[in-house]
C-alpha cells in the first residue's frame, strides 16, 4: 500500500501545504510529523506495527521509525497504558492505540486513577504527555461490545483532557496538539470516518479546547461530535433549502468543554440541538445544556437532544444500528421541531 | 552469612542508621495519628525495613523506583528528609508532594521516586514503562518496583510482569510478602506459599529472598539490577518479611494466630544486623543505644518543624492538576 508517508517531504517543507487525504491517511500523517519531528515520540499499542494496524492507520510507520518506537503489546490494556505513563514520567510521549473504544474499561484504572491524577498527586512535580488514541463509534456492524463512543466516559476527570475527531483536518490537528500536549489526551477517532476525504492543512495545530463552527446560521445552533457532525452537515444542507439557517458546531473538545462558543452561537440563534452518538445521560450534551441554563443564556426555545435510546446498547442487527443512530432525517426533524417551537 | 560478600562497615552502619529512621518514623507516625496531627489512613512498615533500605542501597542515582501505600520505608530509604514527609503526612505546603498527596504518596522525582500509588498493583506497569524507556534510548538504569503479596493476584502484576519478560526491560520486581493483604491471610486467596514461583510463568528469574536479613536483601536485589542492567531482563524477588502493625491504622490486626507477632519481632531486620556489626566488632550495643537516642531526637524534632508548617492554599495546588 502505498501511503502518503512515504511520499511526503520533511514536515517543515510540507508546512501549510493544503492536501486531500482521508481520514485514516491523515492520522497516519499526523502521527508520521509527530515521530519525525520529536525523537520521543512512540507509538505503542495491539498489533499497530504489524499491516498497519487493524484500522490500518499506522502503515509504513514501523519501517520508517523501527520497532523501537512502533511497538505492538500484548492485549492488556490496563498494563500497556501504565507502561505509557511510565515512559512518559522519562521524558518520552508515547501514543497509545485503543483498538476500540469498548476496551478503554479494561484499562479503567490506568486512565481513571492514574494519567489524570498523576501528576496532581505528586504535587506538580511530573508532567503526563501519553496520548491515548481510541477508535469509537458504531456503523461498523462489531455489535455491542465493539461499537460505543465513549467520548463522555471520561469528561469528568480533572487532569484530563478529552477530544474527538470530526474529519480528515481535524483528526490531523487534533492528535498533533494531543502529542504536543504536557497533559494526558484522549483523542477519539470514529471507525465510520476511516475512508472520508477532505483537507489537511499540513503542519497544523488544533487550539486545546476550542471548537470549530463549521457553519453559520441564525436560526439555531446544532452541535456535534465525530460521526454525527457530517450527519448534521448534511441536515444543514436540507433545511438551508427549506429557508432555515443552522449553526453547526463541531464540539472538537469534549475535555475542557467550549461553553464560550456554545453559548456564544445560542445567544444569537435562541436555540440548541445537541447531536450525539451516545446515551443523553451523563454526556456532553447534558453538560452544555446545564451550563447553558445555570448561565441564564436566554433561548427561544427549549433545548433538544438527537441521542441513542436511554434504555438499549447498541445491537449487531445492521438495520437495527441504523435505526437507533441519529440520522441527517431525523436531526433534521429535530430542528426543525426547534424552530417550530 | 560468610558466602554472602558485604558492604563496606561504614555502608552498612549506614544502613543500621537507615532503618532505625524508619523505624522511629513509623513509631512517631503512629503517635501523631493517635494526637489527631495525621487524618485519614496510614499504612506502617515497621519489621520491613531491610527490604527498603537493602534494596534501595542496591541501586544507583540514576534509577528510579515506584511503590506502593505502603511506602515510608522506600521514600526514606532513598533519602527524603523526615521533615518533608512528616508535613506530607500532615497536609502542609512543605510536604514533598505539596500536601495534596498525603502519606500514600510520598514520592519525589529529584531522586527517581516516581510514584507511591495507592492502588494495588498499578505501579508495576509504571515501572516496566520507565525502564522501556532506558532500554529505547540506550541509558545503563534500572527499575525497581516494590508491592506486596495480594498484588500478586491483580490484573497489572502478570500483565507487567509479561510485557517485562517480553520486551526484556531492565526491571526488578519485588515483592514484599509480609503474609496478609490488608486482613486476609495469604493463603486464604493464594494458592501457593512462595509467590516467586509465579517468575516461572513469566520465563524470569524468581527468587525467595530472607527478607529480615539486610545483607542477604542487599546481594539479591544487587544481583538483580546487575542482570537488569546488563541486559538480562527482569527478576521477580520475593522478601519474605512481616509488617508489625496491621493494615492500616485503624487495624489491631486481630485476624493474627497467637504469637505469630513475637516469632517475628524475634528476627527484627534491625537486631540481626545490629547483632552482626556488634559481633564483628564493629558497632558496639553502646553505639547503636547512642544512634537511636540521637535519631530520636532528629524524627522528634522533624515531626515538630512539619508541625509548624503552613497548609496549601486551594490557588497554590490549582497549578498541580495540568501542565501548561
Amino acid at each position: 500500500m502505498s501511503t502518503p508517508i512515504e511520499a511526503a517531504p520533511a514536515v517543515a517543507a510540507a508546512e501549510g501545504s493544503e492536501l486531500v487525504m482521508t481520514y485514516r491517511e491523515a492520522i497516519t500523517a499526523a502521527l508520521a510529523d509527530e515521530m519525525s519531528a520529536d525523537p520521543d515520540v512512540l507509538l505503542l499499542g495491539e498489533d499497530v506495527a504489524t499491516e498497519g494496524g487493524v484500522f490500518k492507520t499506522s502503515p509504513g510507520l514501523v519501517e520508517r521509525f523501527g520497532h523501537e518506537r512502533v511497538l505492538n503489546t500484548p492485549i492488556c490494556e490496563n498494563g500497556f497504558v501504565g507502561v505509557a505513563l511510565g515512559m512518559s514520567l522519562m521524558g518520552l510521549r508515547p501514543i497509545v492505540e485503543i483498538m476500540f473504544a469498548d476496551f478503554l474499561p479494561t484499562a479503567g484504572d490506568a486512565v481513571v486513577n492514574q494519567l489524570p491524577k498523576y501528576r496532581f498527586m505528586s504535587g506538580g512535580q511530573c508532567s503526563v504527555p501519553v496520548t491515548l488514541r481510541v477508535i469509537s463509534g458504531g456503523t461498523g456492524r462489531f455489535g455491542t461490545q465493539h461499537s460505543a463512543t465513549g467520548e463522555s466516559w471520561l469528561m469528568g476527570l480533572p487532569g484530563l483532557r478529552v477530544a474527538t475527531a470530526s474529519s480528515p483536518g481535524s483528526a490531523y490537528e487534533l492528535l498533533r496538539a494531543a502529542i504536543r500536549d504536557d497533559n494526558p489526551v484522549i483523542v477519539h477517532e470514529h471507525k465510520g470516518l476511516y475512508g472520508r476525504k477532505g483537507e489537511v492543512r499540513r503542519g497544523a495545530i488544533a487550539e486545546v479546547g476550542r471548537a470549530a463552527v463549521l457553519r453559520e446560521g441564525s436560526d439555531v445552533t446544532v452541535v456535534a461530535t465525530l460521526l454525527m457532525v457530517e450527519r448534521t452537515l448534511k441536515a444543514a444542507e436540507a433545511l438551508a433549502a427549506e429557508g432555515i439557517a443552522a449553526e453547526v458546531i463541531d464540539l472538537r473538545w469534549i475535555r475542557p468543554l467550549d461553553v464560550a462558543t456554545v453559548s456564544a452561537s445560542v445567544e444569537r440563534t435562541g436555540r440548541l440541538v445537541i447531536v450525539e452518538e451516545q446515551v443523553h445521560h451523563g454526556g456532553w450534551g447534558a453538560a452544555l445544556i446545564s451550563e447553558l441554563t445555570m448561565a441564564g443564556v436566554p433561548m427561544r426555545a427549549r433545548p433538544v437532544a438527537v441521542s441513542l435510546p436511554p434504555d438499549l446498547p447498541v445491537p449487531y442487527s445492521p438495520p437495527l444500528e441504523d435505526a437507533i443512530l441519529p440520522s441527517p432525517e431525523r436531526i433534521a426533524e429535530a430542528v426543525r421541531g426547534a424552530v417550530r417551537a | 552469612m560468610a558466602s554472602v560478600d558485604q558492604r563496606p562497615t561504614s555502608e552498612r552502619r549506614e544502613w543500621y542508621r537507615s532503618m532505625v529512621r524508619i523505624r522511629l518514623f513509623e513509631e512517631k507516625v503512629q503517635e501523631l495519628f493517635m494526637g489527631g496531627h495525621i487524618e485519614g489512613t496510614t499504612h506502617l512498615c515497621q519489621g520491613q525495613e531491610a527490604v527498603s533500605v537493602g534494596s534501595i542501597a542496591a541501586m544507583r542515582g540514576e534509577d528510579v523506583l515506584t511503590n506502593t501505600y505502603r511506602g515510608h520505608g522506600q521514600a526514606l530509604a532513598r533519602g527524603m528528609p523526615p521533615e518533608r514527609a512528616f508535613a506530607e503526612l500532615m497536609g502542609r505546603a512543605t510536604g514533598v508532594a505539596g500536601g495534596v498527596g498525603g502519606s500514600m504518596h510520598l514520592v519525589d522525582f529529584s531522586v527517581g521516586n516516581i510514584g507511591s500509588n495507592a492502588i494495588v498493583g498499578a505501579g508495576l506497569p509504571i515501572a516496566v514503562g520507565a525502564a522501556m524507556s532506558f532500554k529505547l534510548r540506550g541509558q545503563p538504569r534500572v527499575a525497581l518496583t516494590f508491592f506486596g503479596d495480594a498484588a500478586t493476584n491483580i490484573g497489572t502484576f502478570h500483565e507487567a510482569m509479561n510485557m517485562a519478560a517480553v520486551w526484556q526491560a531492565p526491571v526488578v520486581f519485588i515483592i514484599e510478602n509480609n503474609l496478609y493483604g490488608e486482613f486476609s491471610a495469604v493463603r486464604e486467596t493464594t494458592p501457593i506459599d512462595d509467590l516467586a514461583g509465579r517468575a516461572d510463568a513469566y520465563a524470569m528469574p524468581g527468587r525467595i529472598v530472607d527478607g529480615q536479613d539486610i545483607d542477604l536483601v542487599y546481594e539479591a536485589v544487587s544481583e538483580a539490577v546487575g542482570r537488569a542492567r546488563e541486559g538480562g531482563g527482569p527478576t521477580l524477588l520475593e522478601m519474605k518479611t512481616y509488617r508489625y502493625r496491621g493494615h492500616s491504622r485503624a487495624d489491631p490486626a486481630r485476624y493474627r494466630p497467637e504469637g505469630e507477632l513475637d516469632r517475628w519481632k524475634a528476627r527484627d531486620p534491625i537486631e540481626i544486623l545490629g547483632a552482626r556489626l556488634a559481633a564483628e566488632g564493629r558497632f558496639s550495643v553502646e553505639e547503636q543505644a547512642r544512634l537511636r537516642a540521637d535519631m530520636q531526637v532528629e524524627i522528634d524534632a522533624a515531626a515538630e518543624r512539619a508541625l509548624q508548617a503552613p497548609v496549601p492554599t486551594l490557588e497554590e495546588i490549582k497549578g498541580y492538576v495540568y501542565a501548561d
